[in-house]
């Protein structure tokens, strides 16, 4: 725990926060650039979050303090998440504390209660959207802690950090494990952050709607917690991605300057990652809810050959 | 760094032609499956190629060679013209649903690997592990091949099962010689051809390639 | 240099080569059964060589010939050729019924000779990897032929045949390639690590665990084409659907083929391993397809079916004999190789043609064959009691051999065997009684038939029923010694 562990710490956590809305707005204006439409630019979820924060809370009357606090729970566990991955640097405060279990698990906890809140009025959507999402979650958390197990086999701990040294000090292997556990990720990421071709982040036809359906009830204030709490899912998936297969350029433990140096590279790769995204969901078409189910499928299966290929190939 | 990368990369190829072999098993439509095969063919080519410049032997190079013409232009080529003028380019049926096909997939490659674990151990050779992959592929290929009921995705599971047997000579033990090496192709070859002939023939007489008529021959 | 080597090899692939052109011709059958006598003439000379002086190798190590195979070579070449005198005036009245085409008519005569060619190369070469290749081929160039006739049946029989072989073989290459791998160690790579002789020299160094793997994949191939329960699927209906003289050449001589392949492969893995591994192995399934073929046989209505599961009681009879082991047993299981194939393929020989004289292999329309036709109906008749095991044609002296070593080696298995034989007995004799006896419901053919062979294949039974040379016995010995 040095004192460039605790400035990574806090610089890390602002940065989700702060930059998370950029990141989205990154996706979205590329996402125009493929489509040769011009964008409302980078900043506009910005301006959305400003402009949701001054519109007064309009509230069911059946609506329980649940209701009322999940926003916060939610905003709150995606940010301390945000907090456990390691970003800027591997020597953070909280390591002894957080894995990549523990990761998975506040991860679980903000769909849990996004899923609550979205039943908790007794719309007929907000049921069905959350029904919806815990299907997707139930299929896709496996895959993603298999993709966890697959890292922490080659690096030997769960400890994330410890998974972003050991990967990225050594010499360069090639992990065909890894390739699979990739691109197995990739296929969880997009499910979890309703992403096509799982779900549409634009859509408005209700059968068709994951997320927007369980927060079709939110206004004001609480639904710009909640649609920043949805960048920084995406923020913080994104950084998982970097962590466990492009760990170059984070800082080790102390190393003043290789922080300052990580700010740039975690920019740079963001931005890459932004792109990517932007070009997957471009090339895919949505798919049928009932197709869902196959597509996490293979996910998962991906991620179970990724840890069998370790235990044959490298074991 | 060709020997130091070199065994690497074949791991990776070995990885890739596993993933090709599950994309096969999932793969919905005829097209696909052809061009799935024409990438397992390529992947072969480039690890026979690359076990000929780590090892040096010559004959390896044109057993590449042959794979390249055979496998990833020939072959593929025949089936297109196949399908073609079959008219059967879309969606195939499978007998079990593709969750239920993908879980005992898995469940085979665990099986193949615990089989090819103790002979892994014994050989010489760095690529060893890959046997367990080659077996792998060819078990699920095997397993393609029981689980579809038109006649087109059951050959290209028989063609791709070879795959699986050459990528085991290839990587496993460093080549064959090439005298059976040219004889497994030609077999192969002209197995694809006859296979060709006979599903014009099934259509003909039976007016559908759903080979599940074919069990009419039984104690009657 | 072994002239007569290459000329066995070379006749039938020039036959082959020649028939492609000229195969639907009027003479064509004459130029087919010319090859194939050309082809007996160069294995008969061979024998000759091989008994005087001992084992010989040939094309830098690829070619090997010794006691075992040469037997098998001399058998292969004889009936290939005994058939294809009879496929002389059977396909001729096959074409009039318009059975076949001209076209087909060409494909069958040249695959004919091809598939002679792959038999024999099974036999001859010493490299395990061509050995795989030629009995592939051998599958190739008899798919075809099944599905001749274009019908429902034959299309569905060639299919079946061709996709549970072809799996069935990939097994095989897969146990080919363990053999390599563990010669590999002991021999270095290169071509010398797949020959035979060669593998025979040091097998005791070769690695147990991967060739006890090797050995089961190999069953699992080579078994498939021997026909051993349970891969034995696409059998019955290959050999009932093709044309007769492609019936009689695939049971009676391509099962002999593929149990050699695997008779070669036991070798080599007894000698590696310490414990019976190979042997329990192969009583097992043996004892199995004896069982199982039994039970079937007696549910079969087509007269080629019931056979043709007779064919898998019988082999499954033979690789039981092998696996137990032995002077005896291993004498025995030749000898029923010998004698099965000539009486199987007497049997088709007589059963196509009654099919051919009522138009159909339905048993319970096919009625007093001695009647119309005296030869083939009393034919048929010694041709199913000889492979019955009634004394004194020659099955009974094999079959004898085998069940007085059983008594003494594995006695449980002896009652189980005696009940099989006993029910497949009163099976085929209860279904063939009446289609030779009985108010005759077949026609008169418009060419008379060739049964020479048949008698001639019975007559040969008879003789190894009775009497054995010398000579022959001496060669079954000394390939029984090879086989342990």
């Amino acid at each position: 725990m040095s004192a460039a562990g605790i400035a990574a710490q806090f610089t890390e956590l602002a940065l989700a926060v702060l930059l998370a809305p950029l990141l989205t707005g990154w996706v979205n204006q590329c996402r125009a650039w493929l489509q040769n439409k011009s964008a409302p630019g980078i900043l506009q979820p910005y301006r959305v979050l400003a402009k949701l924060f001054q519109k007064e809370v309009i509230l069911a009357h059946n609506a329980s303090s649940l209701f009322r606090s999940a926003p916060y729970l939610i905003f709150g566990s995606l940010a301390l998440s945000a907090a456990i991955v390691p970003t800027l640097g591997t020597d953070l405060p909280l390591n002894e504390a957080a894995d990549a279990i523990a990761l998975v698990g506040l991860l679980a906890l903000a769909r849990l209660f996004i899923a609550l809140a979205g039943m908790d009025v007794g719309t007929a959507f907000g049921t069905l959207g959350a029904r919806r999402e815990m299907m997707v979650g139930f299929l896709a958390e496996p895959a993603l802690l298999m993709v966890f197990f697959t890292a922490s086999l080659i690096s030997h701990s769960t400890s994330l950090s410890t998974i972003v040294e050991t990967i990225a000090h050594r010499e360069l292997v090639i992990y065909p494990s890894m390739a699979f556990a990739g691109v197995a990720f990739v296929m969880v990421s997009l499910a979890e952050n309703a992403r096509i071709p799982i779900d549409n982040p634009a859509t408005h036809l209700e059968l068709t709607m994951i997320h927007e359906a369980m927060v079709l009830e939110y206004s004001g204030r609480h639904l710009a917690l909640i649609e920043w709490a949805a960048s920084l899912k995406l923020f913080v998936y994104m950084c998982i991605g970097l962590a466990l297969f492009f760990p170059f350029g984070i800082a080790g433990g102390g190393d003043w300057l290789g922080l300052v140096l990580a700010l740039p590279a975690l920019a740079a790769k963001l931005a890459v990652g932004g792109a990517a995204l932007a070009l997957i969901e471009m090339l895919s078409a949505k798919m049928r809810i009932f197709r869902a189910p196959e597509f996490l499928g293979t996910a998962f299966l991906l991620a179970v050959l990724a840890m069998l290929v370790h235990v044959m190939l490298e074991g | 760094m060709l020997q130091h990368f070199g065994p690497q990369v074949i791991n990776l190829l070995a990885a890739v032609l596993l993933l090709l072999a599950f994309a096969m098993l999932s793969q919905r439509r005829i097209l696909s499956l052809i061009n799935l095969f024409a990438a397992q063919g390529f992947v072969l080519f480039l690890s026979t190629a690359l076990v000929a410049a780590l090892t040096d032997q010559k004959h390896l190079y044109v057993s590449a060679a042959v794979t390249l013409v055979l496998k990833v232009t020939l072959l593929p080529w025949i089936l297109h013209r196949l399908i073609r003028r079959l008219n059967v380019k879309w969606d195939v049926e499978t007998l079990i649903n593709i969750p239920t096909t993908m879980l005992v997939g898995i469940l085979l490659v665990i099986l193949a690997f615990n089989l090819a674990a103790p002979i892994s151990q014994l050989a010489g050779t760095v690529t060893r592990s890959t046997l367990g992959i080659a077996l792998a592929s060819m078990l699920l290929s095997f397993m393609m091949m029981i689980t579809r009921s038109k006649a087109v995705p059951q050959v290209i599971g028989f063609l791709s099962m070879e795959n699986g047997l050459f990528f085991a000579a290839t990587a496993a033990v460093y080549g064959m010689p090439m005298v059976v090496e040219l004889g497994v192709a030609l077999d192969v070859l002209v197995a694809a051809l006859i296979l060709g002939v006979f599903i014009f023939e099934i259509r003909e007489r039976f007016d559908t390639l759903d080979t599940r008529h074919l069990e009419k021959l039984k104690e009657h | 240099m072994p002239i007569e080597l290459f000329a066995l090899l070379l006749s039938p692939l020039a036959g082959g080569a020649v028939l492609a052109l000229i195969g639907h011709r009027p003479r064509a059958a004459e130029v087919n059964a010319v090859f194939s006598s050309l082809t007996f003439a160069a294995a008969a000379v061979l024998v000759a060589r091989v008994i005087e002086s001992g084992p010989l190798v040939a094309l830098g190590e690829q070619l090997f010939v010794d006691s075992l195979n040469v037997f098998l070579v001399a058998l292969t070449a004889f009936v290939a050729m005994t058939t294809s005198f009879f496929s002389r005036p059977y396909m001729r009245i096959e074409r009039e019924h318009r059975r076949v085409t001209g076209p087909g008519m060409r494909l069958y005569h040249s695959m004919y000779q091809l598939f002679s060619f792959t038999m024999l190369l099974v036999l001859t070469t010493n490299n395990l990897g061509v050995m795989w290749v030629a009995m592939e081929a051998a599958t190739l160039t008899t798919v075809l032929l099944v599905a001749l006739y274009r019908t429902h049946a034959s299309l569905e029989a060639a299919w079946k045949y061709f996709i549970l072989c072809g799996v069935g073989i990939a097994q095989a290459l897969f146990g080919t390639i363990l053999v390599y791998f563990a010669a590999e160690k002991v021999l270095g790579p290169g071509t010398g690590s797949l020959l035979w002789t060669h593998l025979d020299a040091v097998k005791t160094e070769l690695q147990p665990t991967v060739m006890s793997i090797a050995f089961v994949f190999l069953l699992v191939g080579y078994g498939t084409k021997v026909g051993l329960v349970p891969l034995h699927n696409w059998l019955p209906d290959a050999h009932a659907e093709g044309p007769t003289p492609i019936s009689a050449v695939l049971s009676g001589l391509l099962l002999n083929v593929a149990l050699y392949a695997l008779i070669r492969c036991k070798v080599i893995t007894d000698g590696a391993l310490e414990r019976p591994f190979a042997s329990a192995l192969l009583m097992g399934f043996g004892l199995i397809s004896v069982v199982v073929a039994a039970f079937f046989l007696s549910r079969q209505r087509d007269v080629k079916r019931m056979f043709a599961y007779s064919s898998i009681e019988h082999m499954g009879l033979i690789t039981f004999a092998f696996g137990m082991g032995g002077p005896v047993a291993s004498f025995a299981g030749l000898l029923h190789m010998t004698v099965h194939s000539l009486t199987k393929s007497a049997i088709f020989f007589t059963a196509g043609h009654a099919a051919q004289q009522t138009g159909t292999q339905l048993m319970e329309n096919i009625r007093g064959l001695a009647q119309v036709n005296p030869t083939a109906g009393w034919g048929l008749m010694l041709g199913t009691v000889a492979i019955l095991g009634m004394p004194p044609f020659g099955v009974f002296a094999s079959e004898f051999l085998i069940l007085t070593t059983t008594i003494a080696v594995q006695p449980w298995a002896a009652p189980v065997l005696l009940l099989s034989l006993g029910v497949s007995f009163a099976a085929i004799f209860g279904k063939v009684q009446p289609l030779v006896f009985g108010e005759p419901t077949a026609a008169r053919l418009p060419h008379p038939p060739a049964l020479v062979p048949v008698f001639t294949h019975l007559a040969l039974v008879l003789m190894l029923g009775l009497f054995i040379p010398p000579s022959l016995a001496d060669w079954y010995r000394q390939a029984a010694r090879l086989i342990g």
